[in-house]
């Protein structure tokens, strides 16, 4: 109880809150990495997974590409880009994690996106290409409002990868939440650590229900209960997406 | 690059002990991570009523950031200790294996349940010899993205004080040289190709039916 009294007391005392070292200071920060990095990732992401999915071919290495992309940890890629000599990224930590973070988020971003686009159901198409739609109408009033909510769940497991990863950038001296968690964990500070992380952990369950609320918002009202399964997106490619993708 | 080679040479058997760690400690978390998703999954399959509570635990979990993760249960898992890392790993695990042993489950088609029953399968031999065989494939499509996933998180348990090539990686931040950073990383990504072949291959062999191409 001793721990969780002083776990407490660090919370709330308000010295803790304020400064450019203090709670508010660093929280804005991550948040302002976090949330450029998704908007990157999103505009990259579904810009190639719907472009792939509504013509139809190239998805199938896009998806694979997206996958193995999955297998570079982070840690390593934030580090190297920033003591790499041709690199070298200084800017106080912000362009390593930036670039590092981006080629985070836009593996989920772009699978989701194309298995989105091309899960939309030929028969709704077939119904629109024979009441004369365009190509370009049928792709923003049909394609996109009906791939719209799993591109946004792939977005939402994109959005808690980030915030999560963006505490990493505090060990290339990025200011935000994780130097609470790094400055405790150096100094054996166990409560200053065991604080950080729990800032982390709710900024992060805040993103995470942002999202949540987007993907609501972009479902189609027929189809919210159907769909409730599925607001985290796909994890790899089988079964049905596996005939999808091949 | 000779200047990497003899880093490398001279470090050896520093580089190999990280390796051998980095694969306990992901071989310990995603064996630990089955077992666990196991019957937790089935629990999901079988009653309606818990599987949101599963899959609604199992996600808020996946949502809490490793390295806070790891911060957080250490008071009760224990400063710099192996069950720290290890319960936090295989907690990453559950979300991807339980969704994914409950796709296949629920991809058994009415007809295959009907025909099992009408050939007299109890209950028990339906779930072992039906449909547990058939979410195979989906489970292992799990344990591949969940291997490859805690390979990389296994490069954040050196801030626990626990080994991995997250050491070496740490190691070159450290003295500002790229070389261990750059091994770091390499064998990292073959370690988690290599285990994404291993679930690949096995699912090949042990799921012997061809699978229905639409």
């Amino acid at each position: 109880m001793h721990f969780l009294d002083g776990c407490f007391h660090y919370l709330t005392s308000m010295a803790n809150w304020t400064g450019s070292d203090g709670i508010a200071a660093r929280a804005v920060a991550q948040v302002e990495l976090s949330a450029l990095v998704v908007l990157a990732a999103a505009l990259i992401g579904i810009g190639i997974g719907f472009y792939l999915g509504h013509v139809g071919h190239g998805g199938f290495v896009a998806v694979n590409a997206a996958n193995a992309a999955r297998a570079i940890p982070s840690l390593a890629l934030l580090i190297l880009l920033v003591i790499w000599p041709v690199v070298s990224l200084k800017g106080g930590g912000f362009d390593a994690a930036f670039l590092t973070l981006v080629a985070l988020a836009i593996p989920p971003v772009l699978t989701n996106a194309y298995v989105a686009m091309r899960e939309v159901d030929p028969v709704v198409i077939e119904a629109a290409k024979s009441v004369g739609m365009s190509s370009a109408r049928r792709f923003f009033t049909i394609e996109i409002p009906l791939a719209a909510p799993l591109t946004v769940a792939g977005l939402r497991t994109a959005a808690v990868e980030v915030v999560a990863t963006s505490t990493l950038a505090a060990y290339v001296s990025y200011n935000d939440l994780g130097n609470f968690i790094f400055a405790g964990l150096n100094t054996n500070n166990n409560v200053e650590s065991f604080c950080g992380a729990f800032l982390v952990a709710v900024l992060s369950g805040i993103a995470d229900l942002c999202l949540l609320g987007l993907y609501r918002l972009v479902t189609p009202k027929p189809l919210r209960r159907a769909t409730a399964a599925r607001s985290r997106g796909t994890f790899g490619v089988h079964g049905r997406l596996s005939r999808v993708a091949a | 690059m000779s200047w990497a080679g003899t880093w490398v040479a001279a470090n050896q058997s520093l580089i190999l002990d990280a390796l051998g760690q980095h694969v306990e400690l992901v071989a310990i978390a995603v064996a630990a991570g089955l077992a666990v998703s196991l019957p937790l999954g089935l629990l999901a399959w079988r009653f309606h009523r818990v599987r949101g509570l599963i899959l609604g635990f199992t996600g808020l979990l996946y949502t809490i950031p490793s390295i806070a993760l790891f911060v957080l249960i250490q008071p009760v898992t224990g400063y710099f200790s192996l069950t720290t890392a290890e319960v936090a790993l295989s907690g990453y695990t559950l979300l991807i294996l339980v969704r994914n042993l409950l796709t296949g489950l629920d991809g058994v088609g009415d007809e295959v349940h009907e025909a099992a029953v009408a050939m007299g399968y109890s209950p028990f031999q339906q779930l072992v010899r039906i449909y547990l065989p058939l979410a195979l494939p989906a489970l292992y499509a799990g344990l591949r993205v969940a291997t490859v996933t805690v390979v990389g998180l296994v490069t954040i348990t050196a801030f626990i004080g626990l080994g991995g090539l997250g050491k070496v990686i740490l190691l070159g931040f450290a003295d500002y040289f790229y070389t261990p950073v750059v091994v770091g990383l390499v064998l990292s990504i073959l370690l988690a190709a290599l285990g994404d072949a291993l679930f690949a291959a096995l699912a090949r062999v042990t799921v012997r039916w061809r699978m229905v191409r639409g």
